[in-house]
């Protein structure tokens, strides 16, 4: 109803450039410290960019880093952690337990080749909106500077050259269940990789 | 924007219902959620296209469930609330989403509306589109966009909401109380007047805490004794109050209503039923000690002692560091005396369990350590003295007799200087204000000028004066003749220099008010020393499971709202334990911590929030990860059958210990990993200018989906 009318693509984005890039950001808060200030933000009008979303959890302790891989799977181009300052964690201690993790999980990602940058820590207290509205500005600027995640951008290949897309895609992809044939697929990878395929859900 | 009352979308409320078999009964399994976007007046709706929202909703989440989709003016009002009740009643809606407000606000006012519709409170979901969006954002297409996107993580979200039902525990009608303050001593006197039991701990010989050792108290300046040991002697006689004096607590177990609290009852070498307090114990004791404590380094006390005359219980203690028997074996001069045979030198240290419901902690504050800012001389300087010490001086029962005297103990003062804020509003120290020292230090100046005449000089930042009958005070220690000067002194010393100065101290400060800087030569310096959290603040938090800011002060549930209360259900927080308070407010707050805790006597069994982790046993392998994770000592290891397992009541909620779990063996209601991980799908689902976002080629962890749609991902890559 109120969406924009359509636009013809500018040279640069038909040129495949991405221009006005808009990241989203899934930003995981603490019930009590830093989802309160996200509403005193609100509550105070203090803006900021709308690129992030919110997920409250009772804890920062309560982050599984499959929630990290899970929202970068699902095309987030960062993530942010927020919680109650150190000493200050409604659970006694649990944030500690969150910085460990981060920390952790900080590390695998950069091993596989996300930006470190792309997953953040901040703590803010429930008095703390308009630091939790600046650090989330912070965040956005370094996003966008960053550019898109694109995980995966495009065909992932892996060292041989072999496409590695083409060979899921071959197997079933998502559907599951074994390819009819290895059709364009080094027959030696795929021999190899078979039985790996069958046994997954 | 739409001037209708509200509009639906997907299934008209009246006329035939799409996909509905019969009367609003859902099929089994099948899920109906029904969607409802609040305008919030303009709130919402001046920024974010609400009823775009409601529209697409009913659309792009039909395959989601979404059988019903309104938007509506207000939907925390009555015909708000209503829409949801009927549609759950005629459309057999199975789940509901609201975009509104923050859950902070009204999740409990649509969770109800929800249950008055017949179904459990907890399938329904509060998604704040107003705090999070419309109030932060200025951007309508971009807020429009995010709120579909919150919208669609809602509707992900409650897909996997289980019903959850409040855990009920039974009330224990008994109650701790730590610490015999004036807080403590208020709070068990009123729960004990109310005809329930209360066990009142205190760590020293007597209850009174602090104000037992003041002389006055301002701003009406009557005596402390005066107002404090009646009420001492009640606490001490009240038929349902048990005092546990020369006790401290060292172990607690359990959870709101049922608290098992382990308390060292240390030898006092006095039989308590047979003492009757004559004194003769400590008349003939020969040993004097300097009683650090309770006349604070000024006065002497016996090895057997009573803190102070009117101390409650009157039973001695003997200190056993002091006393001659313990030391060379030889003396027993109070046995010898002892009509009763009250002496017990054999007396061990006894262990006492204690069931209670509630407890209050009443623990309150240590005084700032004068030695730590050098300049001030404190220590080195004699007639350099500490608050606590001048209030012992002035005490008419104190070791001068309440003559304001020198270091020599015999010259009168003829110029007092008091210093305020010394540990206070300090960087160095602590940043915040204790809030009683302004007061005190005019007490002081008025107390100087009434015993002694002499002339007092008050050093203030900034006078901070501000409760009932405190300014009146302030004008009143003006008119009298007390000179302020505003500033904060660099420097004590006895180095003078020009004349007059000669055997004098000399208060080196910069005049705010003159602009210049100015030595004062005075006789005496009290400095007004802040307060602070006791020493063993935070392991004290740690064994009763509350939490304490980084200075150690306990944190309130809600600092307005709910200042007595604590994240820990069932124990509660009086007096200074959370921050400076004068006496007024302290005493408030050991009432109202007393009100709290009749409430829960009086409800005699509670809810609890259904927010909790559980092991599935099947799962756990047993590898004690989780065991060390909760704060609240929630998991135990069951040896015998080789797995964890959480107690329901002591969970927190916190979810730290699913998180940690390898297995993925424990399950956190209310944030499951299923919950969380379909909101991320759902939040995901929208890019940021409102088209479906691409999404990674990867499988990662999937939520255990029901299987009867498909997921978002998989919708835009068909």
């Amino acid at each position: 109803m109120s969406t924009q009318a359509p636009v013809a693509p500018a040279p640069a984005e038909e040129a495949g450039l991405v221009t006005n890039f808009e990241p989203v950001i899934i930003g995981f808060t603490c019930n009590w410290c830093s989802y309160r200030a996200a509403d005193l933000a609100g509550t105070a009008r203090t803006k900021y960019p709308p690129n992030i979303r919110l997920i409250r959890l009772m804890c920062s302790g309560r982050l599984d880093p499959t929630f990290v891989l899970k929202a970068f799977a699902e095309g987030a181009d960062a993530v942010m952690v927020s919680g109650c300052h150190p000493g200050e964690c409604h659970y006694i201690e649990q944030n500690y337990k969150a910085l460990r993790r981060f920390q952790l999980l900080q590390r695998t990602i950069e091993a596989l080749g996300i930006e470190p940058a792309r997953f953040q820590l901040v703590w803010a207290s429930a008095a703390e909106g308009v630091r939790l509205a600046g650090e989330i500005a912070r965040v956005t600027e370094e996003v966008r500077a960053l550019g898109p995640l694109g995980w995966p951008a495009g065909d992932i290949v892996d060292i041989d050259g072999v496409n590695l897309d083409a060979a899921w895609e071959a197997t079933g992809g998502d559907e599951g269940g074994p390819p009819e044939s290895p059709g364009g697929v080094n027959p030696d990878h795929a021999a190899a990789e078979l039985p790996a395929v069958e046994a997954l859900p | 924007m739409s001037g209708h009352g509200h509009a639906s979308f997907g299934a008209p409320k009246d006329g035939p219902i799409e996909g509905v078999p019969s009367a609003g009964v859902p099929a089994e399994g099948e899920i109906r959620i029904g969607v409802y976007v609040c305008h919030c007046g303009s709130n919402i709706a001046g920024v974010v296209d609400v009823v775009e929202v409601a529209r697409w909703a009913g659309e792009a989440l039909k395959d989601q469930g979404v059988v019903v989709s309104r938007e509506y003016r207000f939907m925390c009002s009555s015909p708000g609330q209503q829409l949801i009740t009927d549609d759950i009643l005629e459309l057999g809606l199975n789940r509901i989403v609201v975009a509104a407000c923050s859950p902070h606000l009204h999740e409990n006012t649509f969770r109800t509306a929800t249950a008055r519709g017949g179904l459990n409170p907890y399938l329904c979901e509060l998604v704040s589109i107003r705090e999070q969006d419309s109030w932060v954002h200025t951007d309508k297409a971009a807020a429009t966009a995010k709120a579909k996107a919150i919208l669609a993580g809602g509707v992900e979200r409650v897909r996997r909401n289980t019903p959850l039902d409040p855990l009920i525990v039974d009330i224990n009608p008994s109650t701790l109380v730590v610490g015999g303050g004036i807080a403590g001593i208020q709070a068990a006197l009123e729960i004990a007047d109310a005809g329930f039991h209360v066990y009142l701990v205190e760590k020293d010989a007597s209850i009174g805490g602090h104000m037992a050792q003041f002389d006055k108290t301002f701003p009406t300046l009557d005596c402390a004794a005066c107002i404090l040991t009646p009420r001492m002697v009640s606490a001490g006689t009240h038929p349902n109050i048990t005092l546990l004096t020369w006790s401290e607590v060292t172990h607690v177990d359990g959870f709101v209503g049922n608290f098992t609290v382990t308390v060292k009852k240390k030898a006092r070498y006095v039989d308590e039923d047979l003492c009757t307090g004559c004194g003769i114990c400590q008349e003939k004791c020969p040993k004097n000690v300097i009683d650090e404590v309770y006349e604070a380094g000024l006065g002497y006390r016996k090895a057997i002692y009573t803190p102070f005359a009117q101390a409650v219980p009157r039973t001695p203690v003997i200190d056993r560091e002091n006393c001659t028997y313990f030391i060379k074996g030889t003396c027993k001069a109070c046995e010898k005396f002892c009509e009763k045979d009250a002496i017990r030198f054999e007396q061990q240290d006894q262990e006492l369990t204690l069931e209670v419901g509630n407890i209050i902690l009443a623990t309150g504050y240590d005084i700032f350590d004068a030695r730590k800012i050098a300049q001030y001389g404190y220590g080195r300087l004699p007639n350099v003295f500490t608050s606590l010490e001048f209030e012992r001086l002035t005490n008419s029962a104190g070791p001068t007799n309440g003559r304001i005297v020198l270091r020599d103990g015999v010259t009168e003062p003829k110029t007092v200087g008091v210093i305020h804020c010394v540990g206070s509003r300090d960087r160095n120290f602590n940043n915040y204000c204790s809030a009683i020292c302004c007061m005190q230090s005019l007490k002081f100046a008025h107390l100087v000028k009434e015993h002694t005449g002499a002339t007092v000089y008050n050093f203030y930042i900034d006078m901070r004066t501000a409760a009932k009958g405190y300014d009146e005070f302030y004008q009143r220690v003006m008119e009298e003749g007390t000179l302020f000067v505003r500033g904060k002194p660099a420097e004590v010393t006895e180095a003078g220099r020009l004349p007059g100065e000669e055997g004098k101290l000399i208060v080196q400060v910069e005049d705010t008010l003159a602009g210049r800087q100015r030595r004062i030569p005075v006789d005496m310096v009290v400095l007004s020393v802040g307060l602070e959290p006791r020493a063993d603040a935070k392991e004290m938090a740690q064994r009763f499971g509350i939490s304490c800011s980084f200075d150690g002060w306990a944190i309130e549930k809600h600092p307005k709202l709910d200042p007595v209360a604590t994240m820990t259900e069932g124990v509660f927080i009086a007096g200074c334990i959370s921050g400076p308070k004068d006496i007024p407010n302290t005493v408030s707050q050991g009432a109202a911590a007393a009100a709290r805790v009749l409430g829960m006597i009086q409800q005699k069994h509670m809810k609890l929030e259904p927010i909790k982790a559980t092991v599935h046993a099947e799962q756990c392998s047993g590898c004690r990860i989780c065991n060390t994770m909760c704060p609240y000592n929630a998991i135990s290891f069951l040896d015998a059958k080789g797995v964890s397992s959480i107690n329901a009541a002591m969970c927190q909620g916190c979810g730290t210990c699913v998180a940690a779990c390898p297995a993925g063996a424990i399950a956190g209601t209310g944030f499951s990993d299923e919950q969380v991980l379909a909101q991320i799908e759902g939040l995901l689902s929208v890019g940021a200018d409102g088209t479906p976002l691409k999404r990674s080629a990867y499988p990662v962890a999937h939520h255990q989906d029901d299987g009867n749609r498909p997921t978002p991902a998989e919708t835009v890559r068909a």
